[in-house]
């Protein structure tokens, strides 16, 4: 895919080294990116992608190197010169402004206008081609982005990086909350741009999509560069992988111990349904069970989670936790019957970014563990850091506020909740989202202890090959119909994605 | 959520310890990690003391006296202790425009003829009680408006300063209603050991508040639901019934000031209270805390109402117009504010 003079590499990083007070996220790290090539940055939970690529789109400013683009030293301040040239990101986090429109979100920041007074029929027409390129012209420019699901957030987010007129454009994790046909979208327009020439940095953590569409890796560990401009047709993946823990990591599911069939059912939903969203949802967990929800992002997977939870106020039906009827819409109810949810969107709906670590995860055991209302903060203190200890948290230390926590170590802490919680019944949306390869196959394990010790554990996540490496039974949903339900082992990939083709994330 | 973790060792879990670091201000060693708070109320001390230091210089004796001392207290002492409940409030990312005319409709009903014939026969009781009833009645109803009715909280708010600045008026048929009750003075006005009573009340109160939001499941709430309210309501926390209580407990407090007013001025009037919550609200921003929520400090609060007052204070020894003063105030409002993000940001960022 490389079309230009390979020896002139487009973008040239050197050296950076940034410090946080407290921390050093980049301690001399190189990153050299050609025209028109995919150049994929790999590492673990914590090892600096992130910090790197802010550096790179002026979001921070780095304490030592230099930054060189097509040989000519140098320095962005600030976002915005980064995009003047022609240096687009596209963050972890998603950052599009709820309350705005799609193509509001799009031209933010660079309005279409004349004369001070926004286009906004020309902004609009705009984003219709973007949407179209994008694969996706069911997305109305003037829809609320508030209303659309984290994919069509996501899609956004990429359209208003397709927006500027980039040499670069910088994806950190966007297959993180995209499911397979979605993947497929992403990878056709990256085609695209590197045929014209446009080089892409990609960030992930599923090899298997770096075997896809990656040229070249560049791998980090703990702030350095351990892997330079690696081929990526003839690097294995052990190496790789071995490159970025240091050690080697098996890249397997948990053994399935089988459920015995005396096992109590413990969540029990009937006839559930949310109005123009799910119907007619029945299903069971038994304890020890792990049941996975397959299906397209935009099928309402999330959202029978959340109205299992009573986040969403069912139009119908009932949820019963052994035997016991569960108040509608009623998290509080949820909560005191040991009923955990790790959301979707932890950054959102999760977290309390300012506070420290302890307080996350004990946010919903603090009034257990306190005493008569006083909070007992040495007990929270030592329950979340032994969780912390035993999801290997990096850095391991509860008082740093979790907003200086790597995507895929805030992630953990979500789980630590529930586990310092204790639950019955554990709902997982998109568990591993954002996760490294190393701490994947541990809370692959952890979910399947907990369950071993009689948790029912319903599980969410875009990739299919977890839903069924990790469940017992998969229902597969499509548009807010359960298609099939039947055991893990006899169902592969295709046939799950012939089941929920129908769809959009919409 | 700040001062609690100066007394709680939290250098203890930072193995990240900057040996041989630079000793800057707020990264002391065994300070480190809470810099940003205990900075940030340093700073607000430092200013006071230049504060005096001024009025020192200004007034000389005049100032610097014991009588002046309580004077400044006793002034700051209503609102600072409305200012307490203002600081959950506004935690929760919430705001209270009511307080102020709430002020004076719990003067006014606590001191009606009614009431103080009442108490005469039952004792001072009956005069505070209704104060604090009324108080917590009308704060309970901002909370409900507000948690269960979706209303936004700074129109909710406003419609009952407006509404209860109507009813003290009609209640007090405009008249200043003099306090003439013996039970009610013997036990409120005049010292104790020295020290005005309603500074003491002030004290008790500064103190349950400090305990309230840094030490029990009620403050964890409310910083929780001002720091990111879905992630609360999804963790379980019942949100709209916790800030119906936020809103009940700033209505309490300001019953609670509506009882000290009235040991101070002797007086229940319709007017009481008139733009005080512009004080308090400014007092509580000045101190530290942060007007999206999620962050309070009742240290930071009662720094910024002893400011405040002191201000009021050096200007009206110094016979300074009061137009001036509120020149200075505005200034002095925004000068602040703008000092405590440069040092927010520089002990996040770096
Ligand atoms: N603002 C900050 N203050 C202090 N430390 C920070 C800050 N931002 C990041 N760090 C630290 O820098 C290190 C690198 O973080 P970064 O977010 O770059 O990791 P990452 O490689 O993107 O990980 P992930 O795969 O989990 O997204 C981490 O140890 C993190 O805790
Ligand atoms: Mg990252």
């Amino acid at each position: 895919m490389v079309t230009e003079d390979p020896a002139a590499p487009l973008l040239q990083m050197q050296g950076i080294v940034k410090h946080f007070p407290g921390a050093k996220a980049l301690d001399g790290v190189d990153l050299d990116v050609r025209a028109g090539e995919v150049h994929c940055l790999l590492g673990q939970n914590g090892a600096g992608k992130s910090t790197l690529i802010k550096v790179l789109a002026g979001a921070h400013q780095p304490t030592a190197g230099t930054i060189r683009l097509d040989g000519d030293e140098i320095a962005f301040p600030h976002p915005d010169t980064a995009l003047e040239h022609g240096v687009a990101t596209m963050y972890q986090e998603l950052d599009v402004v709820d309350g705005l429109t799609v193509a509001e979100n799009i031209y933010l920041g660079h309005e279409l206008a004349s004369a001070g007074f926004t286009l906004r029929r020309s902004a609009a027409q705009r984003t219709r081609q973007l949407m179209d390129r994008l694969g996706h012209p069911e997305i109305s420019p003037h829809r609320e982005v508030g209303s659309l699901s984290a994919a069509g957030k996501q899609i956004v987010s990429m359209a208003r990086a397709l927006s500027r007129d980039a040499r670069v454009i910088v994806m950190d994790e966007p297959s993180a909350v995209l499911d397979s046909g979605e993947v497929d979208n992403l990878f056709r327009v990256v085609d695209e741009l590197t045929e014209q020439g446009i080089a892409i940095v990609y960030i992930s953590h599923r090899l298997e999509e770096i075997r896809r569409i990656g040229d070249r890796i560049t791998v980090l560990k703990d702030g350095v560069t351990v892997g330079r401009n690696l081929d990526v047709s003839t690097t294995a993946t052990d190496e790789l992988i071995k490159l970025m823990t240091g050690k080697n990591v098996e890249y397997a599911f948990p053994e399935r111990p089988g459920v015995p069939d005396d096992a109590p059912v413990r969540l029990e939903v009937t006839d559930l349904a949310l109005a123009d969203v799910f119907s007619d949802v029945s299903l069971t967990v038994r304890a020890g069970e792990i049941v996975g929800l397959a299906g397209l992002v935009g099928s309402g997977r999330s959202e029978i989670l959340e109205t299992i939870y009573g986040a969403r106020r069912a139009t119908r039906g009932r949820v019963e936790l052994d035997g016991k009827s569960l108040r509608r819409g009623s998290v509080g109810a949820a909560v005191a019957a040991d009923i955990g949810l790790a959301p979707e969107e932890r950054k959102s709906q999760g977290l309390l970014l300012d506070e420290p670590v302890y307080r996350n995860v004990t946010l919903s055991s603090f009034a257990r563990i306190a005493r008569g209302g006083w909070l007992d903060e040495r007990a929270e203190r030592s329950a979340a850091a032994e969780q912390a200890a035993a999801l290997e948290l990096r850095p391991n230390d509860v008082e740093r506020p979790i907003r200086t926590l790597s995507g895929g170590n805030q992630q953990k802490v979500m789980l630590a909740r529930w586990l310092v919680h204790g639950c019955e019944v554990l709902l997982l949306d998109e568990p591993t989202r954002g996760v490294d390869v190393g701490a994947r196959s541990e809370i692959y394990d952890l979910v399947r202890r907990l369950a071993d010790a009689g948790t029912a554990v319903l599980v969410v996540s875009s990739e299919i090959p977890e839903v069924l490496g990790l469940s017992d039974r998969v229902l597969v949903v499509s548009d807010g119909q359960v298609v099939h339900e039947g055991p893990a082992e006899q169902i592969d990939e295709h046939q799950v994605l012939d089941m929920v083709m129908e769809g959009s994330v919409a | 959520m700040s001062e609690q973790q100066t007394s709680s060792g939290a250098a203890t879990h930072t193995p990240t310890a900057r040996a041989g670091g630079r000793r800057t201000r707020g990264r002391l060693p065994g300070l480190s990690g809470l810099s940003g708070a205990t900075v940030r109320n340093l700073g607000l001390v430092a200013a006071l003391l230049l504060l005096c230091l001024v009025g020192f210089l200004t007034g000389g004796d005049r100032f610097a006296s014991l009588t002046n001392l309580m004077i400044v207290l006793s002034l700051a002492a209503v609102t600072g202790v409305i200012a307490i409940g203002m600081t959950f409030v506004i935690t929760t990312g919430g705001i209270d425009l009511s307080v102020g005319s709430l002020l004076g409709l719990t003067t006014v009903w606590a001191s009606t003829l009614a009431t103080q014939t009442m108490a005469d026969q039952y004792g001072w009781i009956v005069m505070v009680g209704c104060a604090l009833l009324v108080g917590l009645a009308a704060g309970l109803i901002n909370g409900v408006v507000i948690a269960y009715g979706n209303v936004v909280a700074f129109i909710a708010t406003l419609a009952m300063l407006v509404a209860a600045r109507g009813l003290a008026e009609l209640i007090a048929n405009r008249r200043t209603q003099i306090v003439d009750q013996p039970s009610f003075e013997t036990t409120f006005q005049g010292d104790l050991l020295g020290v005005p009573k309603i500074v003491w009340i002030f004290v008790v109160v500064a103190v349950a508040g400090w305990f309230l939001l840094n030490r029990t499941t009620f403050g964890r709430r409310t910083v929780a639901v001002g720091g990111n309210r879905e992630a609360a309501r999804l963790a379980g926390i019942d949100v709209k019934r916790h800030l119906m209580y936020v809103y009940g407990l700033s209505g309490l407090t300001v019953g609670i000031g509506g009882v000290m007013l009235l040991a101070r001025t002797g007086a229940g009037s319709s007017t009481n209270g008139l733009l005080l919550e512009l004080e308090v609200i400014a007092a509580v921003v000045v101190g530290g805390t942060l007007l999206v929520g999620g962050r309070g400090t009742i240290v930071g609060t009662v720094i910024g109402v002893l400011i405040f007052a002191t201000l009021t204070n050096v200007f009206i020894i110094n016979n300074i117009d009061s137009s001036v003063q509120q020149i200075a105030r505005g200034a002095i409002i925004v000068a602040a504010v703008l000092l405590q993000q440069r040092f927010a940001r520089r002990s996040k960022a770096g």
